[in-house]
This record gives structure tokens, sequence and C-alpha cells, in this order.
């Protein structure tokens, strides 16, 4: 189980190679990057990412705590990034690993749906006509009572 | 002592991303009346509770949770990763 907060660019490609290295009775291998969506009205110039040195950390860490007890999880891996952003970029991602898909499958949408409303991580999209915090999303928060 | 940090639009709004102060404060909403009443830019960034979310010691609490042994309190908007 690995967690990392990061301000540097990160190789999606590379990441989900190397976590697929060594993972005895793994029949399934579920990853999901998210990326910088250039969208904003106005047209993006960059995302900024605030967070909560210490506390994002020991969130996420529960949060994969709390999927590897609901799931078997043969390993996961969670990064994202912090900092100045550049639209297209990969944001982070997320990667499970277990004997069967429909576990890895939903340990990654569970991992996904928390940290998007329970990881203190805040989004400030910069755009040609200023910068703005973008709002969290009420069917994020919803997504969250599946669980 | 009390660290009390801001995170987002909550720190902007004040000014500053912590400050350490003395509080009598027992329960997060008495300290938020505290705060408020320090100056405008502190009233301004806790106008609307609904907007604000609030972790003790690095815990998601609410506003009505006790103050007691508590090292560090911080005020954010709801968050927004992922």
């Amino acid at each position: 189980m690995s967690v990392r907060v990061q301000s540097a660019a990160f190789d999606f490609a590379a990441e989900a190679g190397a976590f697929a290295q060594g993972l005895p009775g793994v029949g399934a291998i579920v990853t999901f990057t998210g990326i910088v969506r250039d969208q904003a009205p106005g047209g993006l110039r960059a995302m900024q990412i605030e967070h909560y040195p210490g506390m994002t950390e020991s969130a996420i860490a529960a949060m994969v705590a709390q999927a590897t007890t609901r799931w078997r999880l043969a390993d996961c891996l969670v990064i994202h990034r912090i900092g100045e952003l550049a639209p297209q970029a990969p944001i982070m991602m997320v990667a499970t690993a277990a004997a069967h898909r429909a576990e890895a499958f939903e340990a990654a949408e569970f991992l996904m749906d928390y940290l998007k409303s329970r990881a203190p991580f805040w989004k400030k999209e910069i755009t040609a006509s200023g910068a703005e915090w973008v709002a969290a999303k009420v069917e994020d928060q919803d997504a969250l009572s599946r669980w | 002592m009390i660290d009390v940090l801001y995170f987002a639009w909550v720190r902007e709004r004040i000014g500053e991303s912590r400050e350490r102060l003395e509080t009598r404060a027992v329960t997060v909403a008495e300290l938020v009346a505290e705060l408020v009443a320090r100056d405008a830019a502190h009233a301004a960034a806790f106008a609307d509770l609904t907007g604000l979310r609030v972790a003790l010691d690095q815990q998601l609490a609410s506003f009505d949770a006790p103050l007691a042994g508590v090292r560090e309190v911080a005020f954010f908007p709801p968050m927004t990763g992922g």
C-alpha cells in the first residue's frame, strides 16, 4: 500500500507498470487517472491545488486502511499532485490489485469517492479572467452514501 | 494556546494561513464567535458556516465539538480533491 502526495509530475503508464510487478495471486488491476480538464469558461491556464500537510497523508492512509478491510486487496497505490498543474496534466491516480476484478473496481471507486470529498485538497482554476476556487459538487458528497 | 489554520478561500479572506491564540472557547462554535468578533476579515470568512468544514488535530469534526485537549483547529471549505 503506497500513498504519495507530490508536486512533481508522474508518468501513469510507468506507475501502472511498476505497480503490476510482483503481485502473486492477483488476477485484476484497476487504475484510474484524473486529468486537469481544460474546460473552464474563458480557457484554463493552470490549476492550483492546495492541501493540508499532515492531514492529507493521514486522511488518505485511513481511506486505504478502510478499503483493505472491505476488499481483499493485494496492493493499492494513491498518488495526488499538489501545486500548480498545466491543463491536461495528470492530477492523481489510484491503482488497486485483487484476485478478481469486482474487488479491484469497487475498491478503486471507493477510494476515488473518498479522495474527492474527504481528503483535504482544494482546487483553484486560473483563467484569463482571474482565479476561482472550484466549488464542491453535491453529487460528490452524495457519492459517499453508497459505501 | 491553540493553533488555528485556514485553507483555500478561508485563508484568502482572513489574510493569514495560521495564527496562534489564547482562547476560552469550550467548543468550536465558541471559538468561531471569538474569531468573528476580532475583525471584519474574520467575520467575512465565517459569515456562512454551512459552507465551512472544521478539523480538530487533523480529524474532521463538527462545530459543536469540544476543544478540550485540542492543539490545532483548521477551517476550510468543502474539499475538492480527485
